[in-house]
């Protein structure tokens, strides 16, 4: 049975597919990235679709299953990489993927996914140093 | 008048095969210089057929065919199922109608991708849906 590999990369989650998806592989993909969100406490997952030429309306919704999925689970989710073809049919297939996050490479979504994260994570560090300033 | 240059009639059973599908759909529309563009809207449109034929019918078959009409060239593509058929064919076309538990954007998502669409059925009897797109469509 074909698996799409999820790689940890620290707080993120990164899944590159890179083959054809038919429905069984996109169903398996869905329940096995939330699992690992789960198992790893990963706070943002990122899914990068360049290598993918088709997204039909099932695809779409796994997408968005996807993302909201991670989101109640406390994590952030950003689909990068799409082709213009396929932004281009999505739209016109009537499927314009609502709140889902997307970013046009994988360096953007990494910033992305950084700022949304980081904006609470920075919190804390700003409170830090501000104990740091008045113990000094 | 349009005129059919080659055909091909592929079964259609299992998920897998709407992979295959697909790749036989894109040499075609390659071999007739279809845009990029034009041959995702295609393949997306008959990715959304073969799920549903293979959701409400249990598979059936495609026939792809290279057209011609006057100067232009288009790839035309058939798929017949003898599943339950459909009731209510405005209905069916409608956005966001569904009798399974999908989005209901795949027969009118289809028409959308297509220059030609059409859909004949049969309750009891089965489902033919015809889409064609031109190279340049």
């Amino acid at each position: 049975m074909d698996k799409i590999p999820i790689l940890r990369m620290g707080n993120f989650l990164l899944v590159t597919i890179q083959v054809d998806l038919y429905d069984r592989l996109a169903l398996n993909l869905e329940a096995d990235l939330v699992q690992m969100v789960s198992k790893t406490n990963a706070r943002g997952v990122l899914i990068d679709i360049s290598a993918v030429s088709i997204v039909d309306s099932f695809m779409g919704r796994i997408i968005g299953n996807i993302a909201s999925m991670s989101k109640i689970m406390d994590a952030e989710t950003v689909v990068v990489g799409m082709q213009p073809a396929v932004a281009i049919t999505l739209i016109e297939l009537g499927l314009p993927l609502k709140g889902v996050h997307t970013a046009l490479n994988v360096e953007r979504g990494m910033d992305l996914l950084k700022s949304m994260i980081g904006s609470t994570e920075e919190e804390s560090e700003e409170e830090e140093e501000d104990d740091d300033s008045v113990a000094e | 008048m349009i005129l059919s240059l080659s055909k091909d009639n592929i079964q259609v059973v299992r998920e897998q095969d709407v992979v295959l599908l697909r790749n036989r759909v894109k040499e075609v529309a390659v071999k007739i210089k279809m845009g990029l563009v034009n041959q995702t809207k295609l393949i997306t449109a008959a990715s959304e057929l073969l799920r549903n034929m293979l959701r409400y019918a249990n598979g059936g078959s495609c026939l792809i065919e290279v057209v011609s009409k006057g100067r232009e060239n288009g790839v035309r593509l058939t798929f017949t199922d003898k599943g339950p058929g459909i009731a209510d064919l405005a209905l069916a076309m409608k956005d966001g109608y569904s009798t399974g538990r999908s989005l209901g954007l795949g027969l009118p998502g289809a028409k959308r991708l297509v220059n030609e669409f059409d859909l004949k059925s049969k309750v009891g009897e089965g489902t033919t849906v015809m889409i064609l797109k031109w190279a340049n469509g």
